[in-house]
């Protein structure tokens, strides 16, 4: 993946504005943070392969950065994003890597189903 | 310490490296088959390689040929793929896992099964991974079983089960080994490289500790 490249970035997001769309979101830190330090509250969520349609999606911050793809009824947000990729299939995918290189939060567009 | 047969059932390609990854080599270099039944590819893994070389979608793949790397190395000639998706075992129907398990049991037949100790092993995928192999097991007479040597890591392990009643030293096989956890790359590169800093590697993989499950039927 690379460092994220907002203009990129929000250019690939347009292209899936007002059509169904496959989405992986993600967040986690680990199954192992409580297990490492012992106060540390351990949360994580996923969802993968979700059908969703966003009217307009926006890219913001100074990095690490922001996306929030608005819905007819909602909101998909994710925070922390620090690298993308646009992939052979046409998928956009966007993670943030902690200062480890560890995934912290992905968030992935799709035309397709994620396999 | 001759086994018929041995078989590993751990549910992420790399959860063989470090604690079980010897034992493994010896056996095989004994002439003794492995199977090893890996559930899931960690599809969910957070480390991406130092500096990251996969993403959320390439992982799978990598963590697949590294298996099969690894697999090479240790002299694993029969690997199974359960397919199921890393993070979504303890969601998974029990009775229908343990099917999956007792089949490869049954077809096998192993004097040895290697697996975490349900209740004691961390994360939800080792802890439903160990209990179903429990469950598949419990489908024969005590007496028909194979032994289970467990894995566990939780804090309170030593507290709940004592000592470790297997304590091998893989010292002789300690190359296999390296290769086995570097073959792992996209996982293991990251936590060698601070280990070879500290110093201290070596030794803590030079000794592989199980428990052997006390059946409670």
């Amino acid at each position: 993946m690379q460092p994220i490249d907002t203009a990129a970035v929000q250019e690939a997001l347009n292209r899936f504005a007002n059509r169904d769309v496959y989405i992986h979101l993600e967040t986690t830190n680990g199954a192992y943070a409580s297990h490492h330090n012992e106060g540390f509250y351990s949360v994580g969520a996923y969802i993968r392969n979700a059908c969703i349609r966003f009217t307009r999606g926006k890219i913001t911050g100074p990095g690490p950065y922001r996306v929030g793809l608005k819905l007819d009824l909602g909101w998909v947000y994710a925070e922390g994003l620090t690298h993308w990729e646009w992939t052979e299939k046409g998928q956009l995918l966007l993670a943030g890597h902690d200062d480890q290189g560890k995934l912290a939060v992905a968030l992935e567009l799709s035309d397709e189903p994620f396999v | 310490m001759n086994e018929r047969h041995v078989l590993v059932v751990f549910p992420h390609p790399d959860d063989e490296a470090f604690g079980v990854s010897g034992t493994i080599a010896e056996h095989a270099q004994n002439g003794t088959p492995v199977t090893y039944a890996c559930l899931t590819l960690g599809e969910m893994g957070r480390n991406m390689g130092v500096p990251p070389f996969a993403n959320r979608e390439t992982l799978p793949h990598i963590r697949k040929q590294e298996l099969e790397e690894a697999c090479r190395i240790l002299g694993i000639h029969d690997l199974r793929l359960l397919g199921y998706r890393d993070k979504t075992v303890e969601f998974e129907d029990e009775e229908e896992l343990a099917d999956r398990i007792a089949a490869i049991v049954a077809e096998t037949n192993p004097s040895l099964v290697i697996t975490f100790y349900p209740g004691y092993s961390v994360h939800p995928d080792h802890d439903a991974c160990g209990a179903a192999v429990i469950r598949a097991l419990k489908r024969w007479p005590k007496e028909e079983r194979p032994t289970v040597h467990c894995v566990a890591f939780a804090k309170n392990c030593e507290q709940d089960l004592g000592q470790p009643d297997v304590v091998r030293d893989v010292s002789s096989v300690i190359d296999t080994k390296l290769a086995a956890i570097r073959a792992h790359r996209s996982q293991t590169e990251g936590l060698m490289q601070a280990a070879s800093k500290r110093g201290d590697a070596l030794a803590w993989l030079k000794t592989e500790r199980f428990w052997t499950y006390r059946w409670d039927d």
